[in-house]
């Protein structure tokens, strides 16, 4: 059973994100924001679930659709912000807007724009923590998408063979930009691919926070005892669409109204009430304070400084102290 | 000094590496109880264990993307592929990530990572195994580029890359591994990346050559020689960074520069350094460029046709002469 501690700091991710995205949407509407802002509204569940896990220690690699992972893992919307504005602030300073948040000081090996780029990195992350003893894990998340590229069979299988504490979190949103999974995947549930390489796999409804905890947990104490990996699919639905100029055109209204009414918030808040372990009051003030820090994030990136054209070259290379090599 | 071969010159640094530092491990299709197909692992597996020495299985992307995650959380993995013909299986990882990460994330991260292995001609490996890619990795900002000649470089420029913070592809030549030369016992013996070699002083014209061929335009330098011709040899050793100072100044001195590699000649690194050399030496030019390469042509299996495709000492000499209008 989750603590009500547990439970309302994942609230409180969840909102984060969701009013974060829903600001960033506005900026992008009003072009203060540039590039592709890939929204994660409707799936803040498995992020927030997950990393409310983990340790800061511990690892994740995040997608293209990273703003909630992100955010979750080092909770901290002012450079979240910064960066989707292409700010010196930002996490990247700049250099890898919504698409490339990392936070190496809290675990966050990057978000990756390549469908399936972030597991091999994963693996070697959980490779690296295994190499030097300890027990912390490395959570990757990426889509259904990536569960057909070479880097997931080959993630999967090395982090097998070799035993990693890595944990495989596929977010099923059921599309590929438009394409249905059913047109793409050769399997109803993609944790059955689990059973390929050896290892536990599980479907859970990724809307729902209590079934999510006691996977993620399950799989995250196995990966701690040096068990090896787990497949976990989280299914779940993308709101919005692909990205901010999506068409749609591969999906009806109703459709997208159902899973609306799943809504991950609204039933985590409606468990939190019926089961009398937050009052109405709590989780107000938890959005108060959410709409409280999106707006000063908000604020701080817009008045951010822009990166200086002159460091434009800045880390290409890593200069080495005692200069053995440009 | 001890007298090594090339391949012994790399297994030596590999152990003395990881004797010094337990971040450093090396992992490759073949590498443990077979040493590498070549032998440039052999012993390793005997002396620093399974854990440091690992076998992969054939997953090209995901043992480089492995590598990349694990020197993002601190490692210093070398990673072996069996031919660099293969780094285009793992051009995903290489290119989208290894040199992407640091600048992507705003400098936070480092990627001390090596990637290594040999290619080009000399076993009659055809298409796919008899390739020279290096120069194709000169096109990728965020990875520097090692192409040793003799033992000594090998183990210099090996010792530098291994300690180097930055992604770096170190291309071994397959038919320089049973080639003898003196190393350095010295177990601090580095060479600088971008720091050309002056394979031989001339007057007449400047001769740019790396791996396989610094040894071919020597025996070319031999026969112009017998035709009163003299001719200043280089190695740039490395091709990113690249030592144009080195050139541009043999250039100035000689007024002429024909540069000669195993790779395609079309835009090979034998184009990018003539073009520099005339950006930067126009003045003092008293003949076009000549560039040397493969003919745009798969590598045929047949030795005689092999020849046919890659310049010959004969092709050298011939081109220095047209240089020299004679």
């Amino acid at each position: 059973m989750a603590s009500k501690e547990l439970l309302l700091r994942i609230y409180h991710t969840m909102n984060q994100i969701r009013l974060f995205e829903e600001a960033a949407l506005h900026l992008f509407e009003e072009n203060k924001l540039r590039g592709s802002v890939h929204l994660y509204i409707g799936e803040e569940a498995i992020a927030a679930s997950a990393i409310s896990l983990l340790r800061d220690t511990d690892y994740i690699t995040s997608t293209h659709r990273g703003h909630g992972h992100g955010i979750a893992k080092s909770n901290d919307l002012k450079k979240a912000m910064a960066e989707l504005m292409g700010k010196e602030t930002g996490f990247c300073r700049g250099r890898g807007g919504s698409m490339h948040i990392a936070d190496l000081d809290k675990g966050n090996l990057g978000a990756n724009a390549i469908v399936g780029g972030g597991l091999p990195i994963a693996v070697g992350g959980g490779l690296a923590l295994k190499m030097k003893g300890t027990d912390r894990v490395c959570v990757t998340f990426f889509g259904d998408g990536a569960s057909n590229q070479g880097t997931f069979h080959e993630s999967i299988n090395l982090a097998s063979v070799w035993k990693l504490p890595v944990i495989f979190v596929c977010e099923n949103n059921g599309f590929g930009i438009s394409v249905p999974v059913k047109q793409s995947t050769s399997v109803v549930n993609i944790s059955d691919r689990a059973q390929g390489y050896g290892i536990p796999g599980e479907t859970v409804d990724g809307n729902d926070v209590i079934a999510l905890l006691e996977v993620f947990e399950k799989a995250i104490a196995r990966g701690r005892a040096g068990e090896g990996p787990t497949l976990i699919e989280c299914k779940t639905y993308r709101w919005k669409g692909h990205w901010t100029g999506d068409p749609e055109v591969y999906r009806t209204r109703e459709e997208v109204a159902a899973w609306v009414e799943k809504c991950p918030i609204k039933r985590l808040n409606d468990y939190l009430l019926e089961q009398g372990i937050a009052t109405e009051n709590e989780l107000n003030d938890i959005k108060a304070t959410v709409a409280n820090e999106v707006e000063e994030a908000v604020d701080f990136a817009i008045n951010s400084p822009e990166p200086d054209p002159a460091t434009v070259m800045d880390d290409v290379f890593c200069e080495m102290q005692g200069g053995v090599s440009r | 000094m001890s007298v090594k071969t090339y391949a012994q010159a790399i297994k030596d640094v590999l152990a003395e590496e990881m004797r010094r530092d337990k971040a450093v491990f090396v992992m490759g299709e073949d590498i443990a109880e077979q040493g590498g197909i070549f032998g440039c692992t052999r012993g390793l597996l005997q002396e620093f264990g399974p854990e440091r020495v690992r076998n992969t299985p054939i997953s090209e992307n995901t043992i480089v993307g492995a590598g990349v995650g694990a020197a993002t959380a601190g490692m210093r993995p070398v990673v072996e592929l069996m031919y660099m013909d293969f780094a285009y299986l793992a051009m995903d990882q290489i290119l989208n990530q290894a040199a992407k990460v640091r600048y992507m994330f705003g400098g936070k991260a480092k990627v001390p990572l090596v990637v290594r292995g040999q290619q080009g001609i000399g076993r009659g490996n055809a298409g796919q195994h008899s390739q020279s890619v290096e120069g194709m990795f000169m096109n990728i900002p965020g990875i520097k580029v090692a192409v040793p000649a003799t033992p000594a470089d090998a183990a210099g420029l090996l010792r530098t890359a291994i300690r180097d913070d930055n992604p770096i592809l170190f291309f071994e030549h397959k038919a320089l591994y049973t080639t003898k030369g003196d190393v350095p016992d010295d177990s601090e013996f580095m060479i600088p990346f971008g720091k050309a070699s002056v394979v031989r002083s001339g007057t007449d014209v400047t001769i740019v050559a790396s791996l396989l061929y610094a040894g071919i335009a020597l025996k070319a330098a031999v026969e112009l020689e017998k035709l009163g011709i003299s001719a200043e040899v280089i190695d740039p050793r490395t091709l990113v960074p690249l030592d144009m100072d080195t050139i541009v100044q043999s250039v100035k001195k000689t007024g002429r520069i024909v540069t000669v590699h195993e790779a395609h000649r079309t835009m090979g690194a034998g184009t990018e350094i003539a073009l520099a050399a005339v950006e930067q030496a126009f003045a003092y030019l008293d003949a076009p460029p000549i560039r040397l390469g493969a003919k745009p042509c798969t590598l045929p299996f047949n030795l005689g046709l092999e020849n046919a495709v890659v310049p010959q000492v004969a092709d050298i000499v011939q081109a220095v002469k047209t240089s020299l209008c004679r």
